[in-house]
């Protein structure tokens, strides 16, 4: 559409994430009030959120931290669980790429599960769009998550423990990834990495600082990628 | 109670490697283009690793110390269906957390 302009594109990303509020929001709300149960001030809740922007891997962190586990081993597992940020910066790479260096330092720091989910499937259906036009929409992608993500955070560290149990916020990160995951599995190659990756992540839970996650990661995108080789392959012929 | 010195060692290693993460592909690799097997790979990253996350968080829910909660797997389940039938971000998550918070009524 080349009547897109970059005020319009900004404004379809914000958009397209405000949805997110309701996933980020009790997701911060959780992590500020689990920090603070387990002895994190407000300065070390904040700077945590700040620094990391990745409920899950600071879950994980505080977790092991509240466990007694060694402080290295706290570290490896929470940054393993971030490892797939790595492989979000691999497949954004050829697309924001050629932006900027600043542009690229920013959107780094700001390459979260929603952002990246968002833009890589606006990406892929508007394979038209300039790196600037790209670059604007991922940035309004991030505007109602990231700030959510502090103010939610700095809620849930100000309410502390005084949350009902009822209301069984450690379920709203798992019931959120499957939401974002589940109407994304438009393919057999989607279907099939998806199972791989459950059924190899339960096999190999048994395997300490989250290495298990990992493998399953590795088998999933194997498993992709080879049915998608396949389907073309046989399309092909 | 956690050692302040500990939290502070934790926050700064797992700020600097996370951002280390993101930075490294479209930071230091740029625009050179990835071998076609790569990109396919990648095109599957996060249906590989999410539902990876995820499962044994439904299995296993760390609320229930590990032991698997009828509520929270029927809700998971039911957050799959919804989410596979409708195609829609928003409505998975509503009906999710609404089937959520039922099967945990209904369970007492």
């Amino acid at each position: 559409m080349p009547t897109e302009t970059t005020k319009s594109i900004f404004w379809k990303g914000a958009r397209d994430a405000s949805p997110f509020i309701l996933v980020v929001g009790p997701f911060g709300l959780l992590f500020g009030v689990v920090a603070t149960e387990a002895g994190l001030n407000i300065l070390e809740t904040m700077t945590f959120s700040i620094l990391v922007i990745a409920g899950a891997a600071q879950l994980t962190a505080l977790q092991l931290m509240t466990d007694n586990a060694p402080t290295i081993i706290a570290i490896i597992s929470a940054l393993a669980v971030n490892l797939r940020m790595a492989m979000y910066s691999a497949s954004l790479a050829p697309y924001i790429g050629p932006a900027p260096l600043w542009q690229r330092a920013c959107a780094a720091y700001f390459l979260v599960d929603q952002s990246y989910a968002l833009s890589i499937l606006e990406y892929e259906k508007h394979p038209k769009w300039t790196v600037r036009q790209r670059m604007v929409y991922f940035f309004g992608t991030i505007a109602p998550v990231c700030p959510f993500w502090y103010i939610a955070t700095l809620a849930g560290a100000l309410i502390g423990s005084s949350v009902p149990d009822w209301l069984a916020l450690d379920f709203a990160m798992p019931i959120t990834f499957i939401a974002l995951i589940a109407p994304a599995l438009r393919t057999r190659a989607h279907v099939a990495a998806a199972l791989v990756s459950i059924i190899v992540a339960l096999c190999f839970a048994f395997l300490p600082y989250n290495l298990g996650l990992l493998v399953a990661g590795i088998a999933g995108m194997m498993t992709g990628a080879e049915v998608e080789r396949r389907t073309e392959a046989r399309a092909a012929a | 109670m956690i050692d302040t010195a500990t939290i502070w060692i934790v926050i700064a290693a797992v700020g600097i490697g996370s951002y280390f993460f993101r930075f490294v592909f479209i930071g230091l690799i740029g625009d050179r283009q990835l071998p076609a097997w790569i990109l396919r790979h990648l095109r599957y990253t996060a249906v590989a690793v999410l539902p990876g996350l995820v499962a044994p968080l439904v299995v296993w829910p760390p609320a229930t110390q590990g032991q698997t909660d009828a509520p929270r797997l029927a809700a998971a389940l039911i957050t799959i269906a919804v989410g596979l039938w409708s195609r829609n971000v928003l409505l998975t998550i509503t009906v999710g957390a609404f089937s959520l918070y039922a099967a945990l009524y209904l369970a007492g």
